[in-house]
């Protein structure tokens, strides 16, 4: 019995160990467009991180005999109808922003998955119960809701982000539900029930770890909408209240130019777009990346 | 706590008795469907012993090797592990309790989380219920590795980076951890391939002797079981119909169904071929939802008798040690514990005759 084992340990030490498969940074990488979005973000990210020390002037600095300048010199990006340095207030715009969209989608996430997991997990009437109450809140329109609950607590950026944030809440929460639901039935999550351990270290150790990869993508386009849905906010006057500058601010007020200095939309247009589409990007490809390893054995 | 059944250290280490599980609500109208998947099945397994559970897919067995670990809500019955209760434990009890019992699943493709290295895995017993520091169950996890044949230094690795049969070897270090005295293995060793189920299977007998293990083994490869269990039990449709040395059930079964499961094992040597007759099952089994009002198997049963139909057989010694619940052992050709063959009770080949051929042997 003893060399019977021997050997059979010995042909399992021996055995190869299937290839490593490419880390999920590699995977990411590989993805060009995932990979330059995430530079064009981390660039995004960057300036307006640096805003104070690379704007040429201040975001609030009128100067109105030069307002509506196109590119100048002076003024790269022009100036607008207060003659505020485009270039300056696009560069604090981005702080206000991106700050903007991901306090939302934090709210949102902080709300949404936690509930996502135990309604997920422990099923029966608080999946029931969570369920419904995100049914109600999905059934209105985001920025209406959005709209509705800036109504009650007064307009401001901190009330539109709290705002944003329940309003995607149900979604990552029935993002976080469905995929807990699948790893729910996974044979590991019984293997640890049969083991003794205890629902409330199985959810954050077992079951978040796997359900983790849907849960960040649809993350990573929640900030795309947050900020789009800032700036819609913003536009009405419901977000950001000027002069602080955020992309959907200066949309707004650079509509009122639109006739005689198109380029006011422009800029933050361009800013917006390249943050949402970026946000997307990685997106999917943290989509691809974080695919399961569903690989069985040596296919 | 209830402790009328063994004392500790004496007696069977795992006792089931007249154990239900069942699926399903009535609904509010009776109209839902109610799945009895084990239904009154008393069981034991002896210190040391290895009882191998067989059945065909959809007999229950799966589901009362884990009731017996509580894994799925007991409907009625016992379950005692070393004269302990275990039907009535809740919550925390419960869960301490399950370090005395684990489990090793089928498929080691699904029992590994795939987000954590296996050392995190072999290590969730160890952790839950010894408290062990990070740098104890590294050690520890390192020493079971080495147990169950592997490298040391692959604690790291995913289980992705793993074959099959050396999954199963971290799902059996894991079980092992915390040396339970109950091991119930669920088709472990179904999902690999006929090599890797030998050194798989080896190893678990390895395991066995050394660390004084029990195992419920659930298979339907009866070569396997015949290899590794001191004891069989036979499922049919939620009941056992059948248990025994595993020697005696093999060689001459008592149940007609355990016969018709026999015969259906491929001949090992070509000069064997042809001797057995092959004992072929009509139909389905039936729905559990609504099992027959008699015995469970009459309904293709080849030596049915007008009494199976209507009362379920009672569970009767068999010489040569075990039990059997069939009526041909009281009723018709009485066989008052005698085998089947032993009695000459066979099937004709294709037929299902209603009246039991007593004593009619085929010709060789």
């Amino acid at each position: 019995m003893t060399t019977t084992a021997d050997t059979t340990a010995a042909l399992a030490r021996t055995a190869p160990v299937a290839p490593t498969r490419p880390g999920f940074w590699r995977r990411f990488r590989d993805n060009r467009p995932a990979f330059v979005a995430l530079v064009v973000l981390a660039l995004l990210v960057a300036a307006s991180l640096a805003a104070p020390l690379i704007a040429p002037y201040s975001p609030e600095a009128i100067d109105v005999p030069r307002r509506l300048s196109l590119s100048t010199p002076d003024h790269w990006l022009g100036t607008d109808s207060l003659g505020r340095d485009t270039l300056s207030r696009l560069l604090y715009a981005g702080r206000v922003s991106l700050l903007a969209a991901a306090t939302a989608v934090a709210i949102a996430t902080v709300i949404g998955v936690p509930l996502g997991l135990l309604a997920g997990y422990v099923g029966g009437k608080p999946d029931w119960v969570l369920g419904r109450i995100g049914d109600v809140l999905m059934t209105f329109p985001a920025i209406i809701l959005a709209i509705a609950i800036i109504a009650a607590m007064g307009p401001g950026l901190q009330t539109a982000m709290i705002a944003l944030g329940i309003v995607y809440a149900p979604r990552l929460f029935r993002v976080a539900r469905a995929a807990t639901l699948q790893v729910r039935a996974e044979t590991y999550v019984e293997a640890s029930i049969s083991i003794g351990t205890p629902a409330w270290k199985i959810i954050p150790r077992r079951v978040l770890p796997n359900v983790a990869s849907p849960v960040l993508v649809q993350v990573s386009v929640m900030l795309a909408a947050a900020l789009l849905a800032e700036a819609a906010l913003s536009l009405l006057g419901l977000g950001v209240i000027p002069p602080t500058a955020s992309w959907g601010v200066m949309l707004g007020s650079g509509f009122k130019e639109i006739r005689s200095t198109p380029l006011l939309v422009f800029w933050p247009g361009v800013a917006i777009a390249l943050a949402t589409l970026a946000f997307n990007l990685i997106g999917d490809g943290l989509r691809d990346a974080l695919g399961r390893r569903t690989r069985k054995a040596d296919s | 706590m209830n402790t009328a059944g063994t004392t500790p250290g004496t007696g069977p280490l795992l006792e089931i008795e007249d154990l239900r599980v069942t699926f399903g609500s009535p609904g509010p109208r009776g109209r839902g469907r109610v799945v009895r998947a084990v239904d009154g099945v008393s069981l034991q397994v002896g210190r040391g012993r290895t009882v191998g559970l067989v059945g065909e897919s959809g007999s229950g067995k799966s589901t009362l090797g884990r009731a017996a670990l509580r894994l799925v809500p007991v409907r009625s019955g016992r379950v005692s592990l070393d004269g302990r209760d275990l039907t009535a434990l809740r919550g925390r009890a419960l869960r301490q309790a399950r370090r005395d019992m684990q489990m090793v699943f089928q498929d080691p493709y699904s029992s590994l989380d795939p987000s954590a290295v296996i050392g995190d895995s072999i290590a969730e017993p160890l952790r839950e219920h010894e408290g062990l520091s990070r740098r104890d169950a590294e050690r520890r996890v390192k020493e079971l590795l080495d147990v169950v044949g592997l490298p040391a230094g692959h604690a790291g690795r995913y289980p992705s980076e793993f074959s099959g049969g050396q999954r199963q070897r971290v799902a059996i270090a894991r079980a092992v951890a915390l040396n339970p005295s109950l091991v119930v293995c669920d088709e472990a060793v179904s999902a690999l391939d006929v090599s890797t189920q030998n050194q798989v299977i080896n190893l678990l007998e390895d395991l066995r002797a050394r660390f004084e293990l029990s195992y419920l083994f659930i298979a339907h490869d009866l070569a396997v079981v015949r290899h590794i269990a001191h004891e069989v039990a036979v499922m049919y449709l939620g009941h056992v119909v059948e248990t025994g040395p595993t020697d005696r059930v093999y060689d001459s079964p008592a149940h007609p169904y355990t016969q018709a499961l026999l015969s259906a094992i491929p001949a090992s040597h070509p000069r064997r071929a042809g001797t057995g007759t092959r004992m072929l099952l009509s139909g389905d089994l039936p729905d559990p939802a609504d099992p027959p009002p008699g015995c469970a198997f009459a309904t293709r049963c080849p030596y049915a008798m007008d009494v199976c139909r209507e009362a379920p057989p009672a569970t009767t010694p068999v010489d040569g040690g075990g039990e059997v619940a069939c009526h041909l052992q009281t009723s018709g050709p009485t066989l008052a514990g005698r085998t089947l063959d032993a009695a000459g009770v066979r099937a004709e080949r294709d037929g299902s005759p209603d009246v039991v051929p007593a004593a009619v042997r085929d010709a060789p």
